[in-house]
């Protein structure tokens, strides 16, 4: 039990890191599978990067809509980051995270435009932010997605 | 942000209107904070990744009043639709972030 408190610090640092591991894989695979189910449910509202809609003769309503996530990262990724950063090159862990936030924000685009009847969703943006709150924390990003819905009139 | 009742994109035209008239720059801004039971629960969410909840709730409520702003802004000057809208987040200083909307107020005819 002393040896115990004599290394707590330890035990603590690698019961986060197996918890991160653990649960954050468990995790992110699930919101995976949630992210690709719902990909194919919506596959149907169609998103443009350009500035324009296909046809601008038509009198059509518009509507920015927006759809935004804050994501953290879990201890191992941070803790395996951490160790990339001596190498460089690139880190799995962080893309997927990104990966992950930038997918769920534009579902949640795509949720709200076809609540206001919108199939079509024209000059899309992405915005992302760090939020991670005093040096060493773990840290997490907020990631926006925004563009213009257009409703055919009723 | 669709309770908003007025025109709001961000192109500029609106496909099948003309625009009357240019009113200017609108914008409307927000500073919030986190607070502590939010950020201590984000604290333990932070072990092991995944969406923050509570703080997706808190930048969701400043970015709809930073609309919100702007749109009154808008209506104050006669217009009917903001055009153009961008967004832009800062953080201010640890635990604090500025959400400011800013576009074009226009009358459609």
């Amino acid at each position: 039990m002393e040896i115990f408190f004599h290394y707590f610090e330890w035990f603590m640092f690698l019961f986060l890191l197996a918890l991160g591991f653990g649960v954050g894989r468990f995790l992110e695979a699930n919101h995976y599978a949630s992210i690709r189910q719902r990909e194919t449910a919506y596959a149907s509202v169609l998103l443009f990067g350009s500035r324009f809609p296909p046809d601008m003769a038509t009198r059509q309503d518009c509507q920015l809509v927006t759809g935004h996530v804050v994501i953290s990262s879990d201890y191992f990724k941070k803790f395996v980051f951490g160790l990339r950063s001596f190498i460089g090159g690139r880190s799995r862990g962080y893309e997927t995270l990104l990966d992950r936030g930038r997918r769920e924000a534009t579902l949640r685009m795509k949720t709200e435009a076809r609540r206001l009847g919108s199939k079509l969703i024209v000059n899309v943006k992405y915005e992302s932010t760090s939020i991670s709150g005093n040096r060493g924390a773990v840290p997490a990003f907020e990631i926006l997605a925004y563009g213009t819905a257009l409703i055919p009139p009723k | 942000m669709a309770s908003t009742g007025m025109m709001v994109s961000n192109i500029e035209i609106i496909p099948g209107r003309r625009v009357s008239s240019h009113l200017g720059m609108v914008q409307g801004s927000t500073v919030r904070a986190k607070h502590a039971g939010r950020d201590l629960m984000a604290g333990l969410k932070n072990i092991v990744g995944g969406e923050l909840k509570g703080y997706t709730e808190l930048m969701q409520e400043a970015r709809e009043e930073a609309t919100e702003r702007m749109v009154a802004q808008a209506k104050s000057i006669g217009a009917n639709a903001v055009i153009n809208v961008r967004f832009a987040t800062t953080s201010v200083t640890l635990g604090a972030a500025e959400i400011l909307a800013y576009g074009t107020a226009v009358v459609l005819e």
